[in-house]
């Protein structure tokens, strides 16, 4: 495998408040993505993962949010970084893809305009060959017809072809690390299996290292190699697609995929949702934080009684898992070592 | 500050957090484009157009328009103490105490009117707008001076200022213009400032800078044009208030003192020597200043609610 393009490393994420206790959006998160190769960030809303894209990105406001810990790009640390490095990374070296893209796209400039400014932000053209470039990208996205669609203001367009063009702007200077911060959740099916396997093409031809965030569990199935999932700031597990929907092991991880229909499962036999919400979360600093919404909860996933909080250990070969009770699954041959490693 | 000072700052604050909502269900049409075929089905907002349209049509052919000539004294034989001339052939409206055409009088006096209305709602505008994006544009220190000094600007009472103004620059309509367009300046400085700060978090704005497009680019090309359709509205009804004002402001002698141009207000300050002789001298420039001022706020009005999806029924 490829030196990673990224490396996050115990990325921690505080939002502080003048007479207040600072709330912990991201604590301790740490995972690296390869060229070619595409990891997801799986969880509720609020469990962070949109705050630890916007951490690796350096969007966060400066006031009243601490970062700490280590975003490597290329090997150099962004944490630290000034305005104008970072401003000359996003867009030329990392691009990103926002959740909807019509409040994305700036409704009183013209999409052409939006995709040429950041060929003329990045790269050494003239206004002619940005405009000729903005073409080839447009048409590459998918978007037919793109020399009128350049002129057209995004209400003119529809969703799926907000999303092709925003695309279009994240790939104008060919960034090597791509983050889709759930990218097809505004749109329908058809369209959301439209701008996956357009993004699944990225990565294939042109080697983008590619960060999804999601709560959606087919988009991991369909895209993703490796997963974390995350829950209250923290991962809590960390598998291969494959492995994650076969042997769940964290609960909650069990709990996401219970609570999505299938097709082979019995007609009319009930949805097993998740107890409670992402509010119920108790502080990991006096446990593990899902522990009040979970079946296989015991006294021990409680600091006062354990006496330290749940660590992240790894668990088989490419797997990593915070929880002291996980699922057995018998076919699991690597089982039971973590939850004794973790006792 | 004062209590007109705060109220001031509150509606300028609540105007401006609504700038660039798009309404829901109309996400096909642009917000100008779905306001403006709002407005062309809204009746009230036509009658507001078609007061203004009318008047700017007099203003600009007054010298056909008016059946005389506006300065020329007619029928001064027949004008002594106690008695004024009415209505009569040849004068549709009668002529005043100094015996020249009422009707031509007012038919000239609309250029003056809304010459000086347009003329210090732009200046005021211009002047606003630089300071709103200043403030809005860099934030930190640079917005806390701005603002406390356009702080102190509302806290005056805007007819109390623009006396103050006038009397200093001295009496011609410059000065007028100026003290107006001075009123005007914190209400359009701070309404702009809110709605980009209110643009400045937007998704579009967070996605520019995920690009890498550079601040200046992202103040001018993506935050600005999307906070302007307050700024807008408010420059509409602006322009009835400082109709209002300059016609107060010559009401109280401060105006232009040129007899050779006709204005509403001196009209209305002169007639009311004359209100228990010929009531109807002060009564036309007076309903003249009223309806241009209704025109100018029916549009504004509507043109607000055509923008503001809030208001949408």
């Amino acid at each position: 495998m490829q030196a990673p393009v990224l490396e996050v490393e115990d990325l921690a994420v505080r939002f502080t408040r003048r007479g207040e206790q600072p709330t912990r959006a991201v604590d301790g998160v740490s995972f690296s993505v390869a060229p070619g190769e595409t990891i997801g960030l799986v969880g509720e809303s609020g469990c962070g993962k949109s705050v630890t894209s916007l951490a690796i990105m350096g969007l966060l406001p400066r006031r009243g949010v601490e970062v700490t810990g280590s975003v490597r790009f290329d090997g150099n640390d962004l944490v630290d970084a000034p305005d104008h490095v970072l401003r000359g990374l996003r867009g030329a070296d990392m691009g990103m893809v926002f959740q909807d893209p019509l409040s994305s796209l700036n409704p009183t400039v013209p999409i052409g305009t939006q995709v040429t400014e950041v060929l003329l932000e990045h790269r050494e053209m003239s206004k002619a060959e940005a405009r000729d470039e903005a073409t080839r990208l447009l048409d590459r996205v998918g978007i037919p017809d793109p020399g009128r669609r350049l002129k057209e203001y995004p209400h003119q367009l529809s969703g799926g072809m907000r999303q092709r063009a925003l695309i279009a702007m994240a790939l104008a200077c060919a960034p090597r690390l791509l983050i889709a911060d759930e990218p097809t959740t505004a749109l329908d099916v058809t369209i959301q299996a439209q701008i996956l396997e357009l993004l699944r093409e990225l990565v294939v031809d042109s080697g983008t290292a590619l960060v999804m965030i999601t709560h959606d569990l087919g988009v991991v199935a369909g895209l993703c190699d490796r997963v974390h999932v995350m829950y209250a700031g923290k991962i809590i597990e960390t598998a291969d697609r494959h492995d994650l929907f076969t042997r769940p092991r964290q609960p909650y991880t069990g709990g996401l995929l219970a609570s999505v229909p299938r097709l082979d499962s019995t007609r009319g036999a009930p949805l097993t949702p998740i107890r409670g919400s992402a509010r119920d979360a108790i502080p990991w600093s006096e446990g593990c934080a899902f522990a009040p919404r979970c079946d296989n909860a015991q006294d021990d996933c409680l600091t006062e009684v354990s006496g330290s909080t749940v660590p992240l250990v790894p668990d088989g070969p490419g797997r990593e898992l915070r929880c002291r009770h996980p699922l057995e699954h018998p076919s699991a041959p690597s089982g039971a070592t973590a939850s004794g490693a973790a006792r | 500050m004062t209590a007109l000072g705060d109220y001031k700052r509150e509606r300028i604050d609540a105007l401006a957090a609504r700038a660039g909502q798009l309404p829901e269900g109309e996400a096909g049409l642009s917000l100008t484009r779905s306001a403006f075929r709002r407005l062309r089905r809204d009746p009230v907002a036509i009658t507001g157009a078609v007061i203004v349209l009318v008047f700017l049509v007099v203003a600009a052919f007054a010298p056909l328009l008016a059946p005389k000539d506006p300065v020329t004294q007619y029928l001064l034989s027949e004008i002594r103490p106690g008695t004024i001339p009415g209505p009569q052939e040849g004068f549709p409206l009668g002529v005043d105490n100094l015996g020249r055409d009422l009707l031509s009088r007012l038919i000239y006096g609309s250029r003056q009117s809304l010459l000086i209305g347009v003329v210090s709602t732009v200046l005021g505008l211009v002047v606003g707008m630089a300071l709103g994006v200043l403030a809005g544009a860099f934030g930190g220190w640079v917005d806390t001076a701005v603002m406390r000094f356009v702080d102190i600007l509302l806290s005056i009472p805007g007819l109390l200022m623009a006396i103050t103004i006038s009397v200093l620059l001295g009496q011609n309509q410059y000065a007028l213009m100026i003290a107006i367009a001075v009123v005007q300046v914190p209400i359009f400085a701070r309404l702009l400032r809110g709605s980009m700060l209110a643009q400045r978090g937007s998704d579009y704005a967070v996605a520019a800078r995920a690009l890498g497009v550079k601040k200046g680019r992202i103040v001018f090309g993506h935050v600005l044009p999307n906070s302007l359709s307050p700024v807008i509205v408010q420059a509409t009804l602006s322009l009835a208030t400082a109709i209002i004002e300059a016609a107060a402001l010559s009401y109280l002698g401060l105006g232009d003192p040129d007899i050779a141009r006709p204005e509403w207000g001196a009209m209305l300050a002169n007639a009311q020597d004359f209100l228990s002789i010929r009531p109807a001298l002060a009564v036309w420039p007076a309903l003249c200043i009223i309806v241009v001022a209704l025109g100018f706020t029916l549009l504004g009005e509507r043109l607000r609610e055509a923008l503001d999806p809030k208001f949408r029924r």
